[in-house]
């Protein structure tokens, strides 16, 4: 598929490669798994504890799908490649953990401003800095959302299931293709560790970045342009002929450096924020479980959803009316959804492997009583701490 | 764009027409700099070599030699501060039938961008890598560079600056170009000819650039006008045939100049395989 075509992928090819339909993997492996279905063409990575699994399986998968795997020097770096390997119009990856994902910051801020797809998987342990190595959390929410520095949008997916890992990672890469943006996939290391019975799927649907169809004195590489109404422009990969100059100076729709005039940054920085937010509803994402007579929600993502899950049982099992809600995409924050939630229920409960990272969000856009339950120290938090907010 | 590829360049004038975006001029060197002289040579050598645009990717990191790529009407990928090299090993691998030439500065290179620098050399890819070097941080003032001279002035340096300069030739020959070579910007024949026997060279080829910065280096260091610069750096340099010949047999009193001279010349031609080549056979057992 890869040095010949990046436009299409030869899903019996990668199904033959991947053995068995069904196997007893864990989520690294399934992330690795979901990656090639979804036509991964390219990775950049770096060793990590506990991501460097997917590093070894791509390391192992990728030669004979015909794709190309390089071990960088460093994290900075690993982003740097698929970027650059992205704008050959390969589909890209790379996967690390907290310290990593903080060095990503830079070359991730560069991927929002040049439009360039690229999934990044983030498999939490505890942080800040060295941390817990080999525990999990879910610490880096926020950072998936605000860890480069000025404005963008970020688009953060968070399953919670070894199958869901799979599936999640095809569609973080076909969101990539297109919003023309990067996508965070966050797992916990409980999750990448963890091995669940997984089914690889007959027939998966994909999509490839649009590329422009007028000539290149026509073609717009960073606007909608006179050419076209949507706020994603199309992609021009790099020895086509369209001659693209990609900077991360604030640029024109035509890429030029336009870094003097306030308007420019405004237009190109608000169509790159609203070519995702204007699709929010589109985006999100909720499982709801027992929420039909529910006077507690209980809003959960990750890993602490397992547990919510296992709270709901007891819960319902005494007699009390708790319902599930768990958010499968972490940002665009659902707003909406919990704002109505939160005319529905008197209060929302939020678990957390962190110190409060979504439930601030909850509580800025619910109107009723929203209350943390939050544990860190790489210990997963029980469905019996979350009761007692119940 | 195609019809003017067809053109035959014969002077300078056709060579911007052919080869340069109007849309982005003027541009933004100062009075003096060498940059423009470095992006003319780069031209002319793909010229020379009939390298198709259309499939030529020109990279580069942050500073006043990053901005080149943007002059030039071809595909261009401006990046983060120190981390084109790593862009590029993207692009390289992703596409092995692109041509990858990448600009970056002394500050970009062996500053911030140290660590890429060096894994770039040890991979070996068929890129060709031109340095600028002004000795200086250019862009954002004259802050003192890796490269600065010792006793030379920056703004962050104000007593003179009093770290030992890196020699980025040295550590590319080190750590694995396989052709290497120095070039002050007043000559124009050798850089062509450099940069035509990089773009040739499978493998990593450096070229280091001697650019004069007036603005921020010069005039801290009474150079105040460009011809200061110049002679300095004619007086500065030595070409590495002559500099050899000295240091085997030369009086003890030549030798001693030696110590304070700048070598240039083209210090490596070596053959490697480059790593896209390597994948490709890795690839090819899986077929």
């Amino acid at each position: 598929m890869f040095w010949d075509d990046k436009m299409t992928t030869d899903l019996e090819k990668v199904k033959e490669v991947l053995g068995p339909k069904k196997q007893f993997v864990h989520g690294d492996t399934a992330v690795c798994y979901g990656a090639l279905l979804a036509g991964c063409d390219f990775y950049g990575g770096y060793p990590i504890t506990p991501a460097s699994e997917i590093a070894e399986m791509i390391a192992s998968l990728m030669p004979k799908v015909g794709g190309v795997n390089i071990q960088m020097e460093d994290e900075i770096a690993s982003m740097a490649s698929i970027i650059g390997a992205s704008w050959t119009g390969a589909k890209v990856m790379t996967a690390t953990s907290g310290p990593g994902f903080s060095l990503m910051q830079e070359n991730i801020g560069f991927a929002y401003m040049s439009e360039t797809p690229a999934v990044v998987v983030n498999v939490q342990r505890s942080g800040p800095s060295t941390g817990q190595p080999t525990l999990g959390a879910e610490g880096d929410m926020m950072q998936a959302r605000y860890g480069s520095h000025g404005d963008y949008q970020s688009i953060t997916l968070s399953p919670n299931t070894i199958q869901e890992t799979l599936e999640f990672t095809i569609k973080a890469f076909n969101l990539a293709e297109e919003y023309r943006s990067p996508v965070f996939l966050m797992i916990s290391a409980d999750l990448g560790h963890m091995r669940e019975m997984i089914t690889i799927p007959d027939e998966v649907d994909l999509v490839y970045r649009k590329t422009p169809k007028v000539p290149p004195e026509e073609y717009v590489p960073f606007g909608k342009g006179k050419y076209g109404k949507e706020k994603v422009p199309e992609f021009a990969p790099f020895g086509t002929g369209y001659r693209t100059y990609v900077t991360g100076l604030t640029h024109n729709e035509f890429g030029f450096p336009a870094t003097d005039d306030q308007q420019d940054h405004d237009k190109l920085i608000r169509r790159q924020i609203e070519k995702i937010t204007d699709d929010r509803e589109k985006l999100t994402d909720i499982e709801e479980r027992m929420m039909d007579d529910a006077e507690i929600a209980l809003v959960s993502y990750g890993i602490a959803s397992r547990s919510a899950l296992g709270a709901l049982k007891i819960a319902r099992d005494q007699g009390k009316k708790v319902g599930y809600f768990r958010l499968k995409t972490i940002w665009p924050f659902p707003k909406k959804k919990i704002n109505e939630l939160s005319q529905k229920v008197d209060k929302i409960v939020v678990p957390e492997m962190n110190t409060g990272h979504v439930y601030h969000r909850v509580k800025e856009y619910a109107d009723c009583e929203v209350k943390l339950v939050s544990k860190i120290g790489g210990e997963i938090i029980s469905p019996k701490e979350i009761l007692e907010e119940v | 764009m195609a019809d003017k590829n067809e053109v035959d360049v014969i002077d300078g004038k056709q060579l911007q027409d052919k080869y340069l975006r109007e849309e982005m001029m003027p541009h933004i060197f100062c009075n003096g700099c060498g940059l423009g002289n470095v992006l003319d040579y780069v031209l002319w050598a793909v010229e020379k070599e009939g390298l198709d645009l259309d499939k030529t990717v020109f990279l580069s990191g942050i500073g006043c030699s990053s901005r080149i790529p943007g002059y030039i009407n071809a595909d261009a990928l401006h990046t983060t501060h120190g981390r084109a090299l790593a862009f590029a090993t993207g692009v390289k691998m992703a596409n092995p039938d692109l041509n990858v030439i990448v600009f970056t500065g002394d500050g970009d290179c062996i500053g911030i961008g140290g660590n890429h620098f060096i894994h770039a050399l040890r991979r070996n890819l068929d890129i060709t890598v031109i340095a600028v070097n002004n000795y200086i941080y250019g862009m954002t003032g004259g802050q003192v560079a890796p490269t600065t001279p010792e006793g030379h002035i920056g703004t962050t340096a104000p007593y003179g600056n009093i770290e030992p300069p890196f020699d980025m030739c040295e550590m590319a020959k080190a750590a694995g170009a396989t052709y290497v070579a120095r070039w002050p910007v007043f000559r124009p024949h050798q850089p062509i000819n450099s940069i035509r026997e990089g773009i040739r060279n499978k493998g990593l080829s450096f070229i280091e650039m001697m650019s004069p910065c007036t603005t921020a280096y010069g005039r801290r260091n009474r150079f105040r006008k460009i011809e200061d610069l110049w002679a300095f750096y004619e007086d500065k340099t030595i070409l590495i045939e002559e500099y050899d010949k000295i240091d085997r047999f030369g009086t003890e009193e030549e030798k001693e100049e030696l110590d304070d001279k700048i070598k240039i010349g083209v210090f490596k031609r070596s053959t490697r395989k480059p790593l896209e080549e390597r994948y490709r056979d890795l690839l090819e057992e899986f077929k």
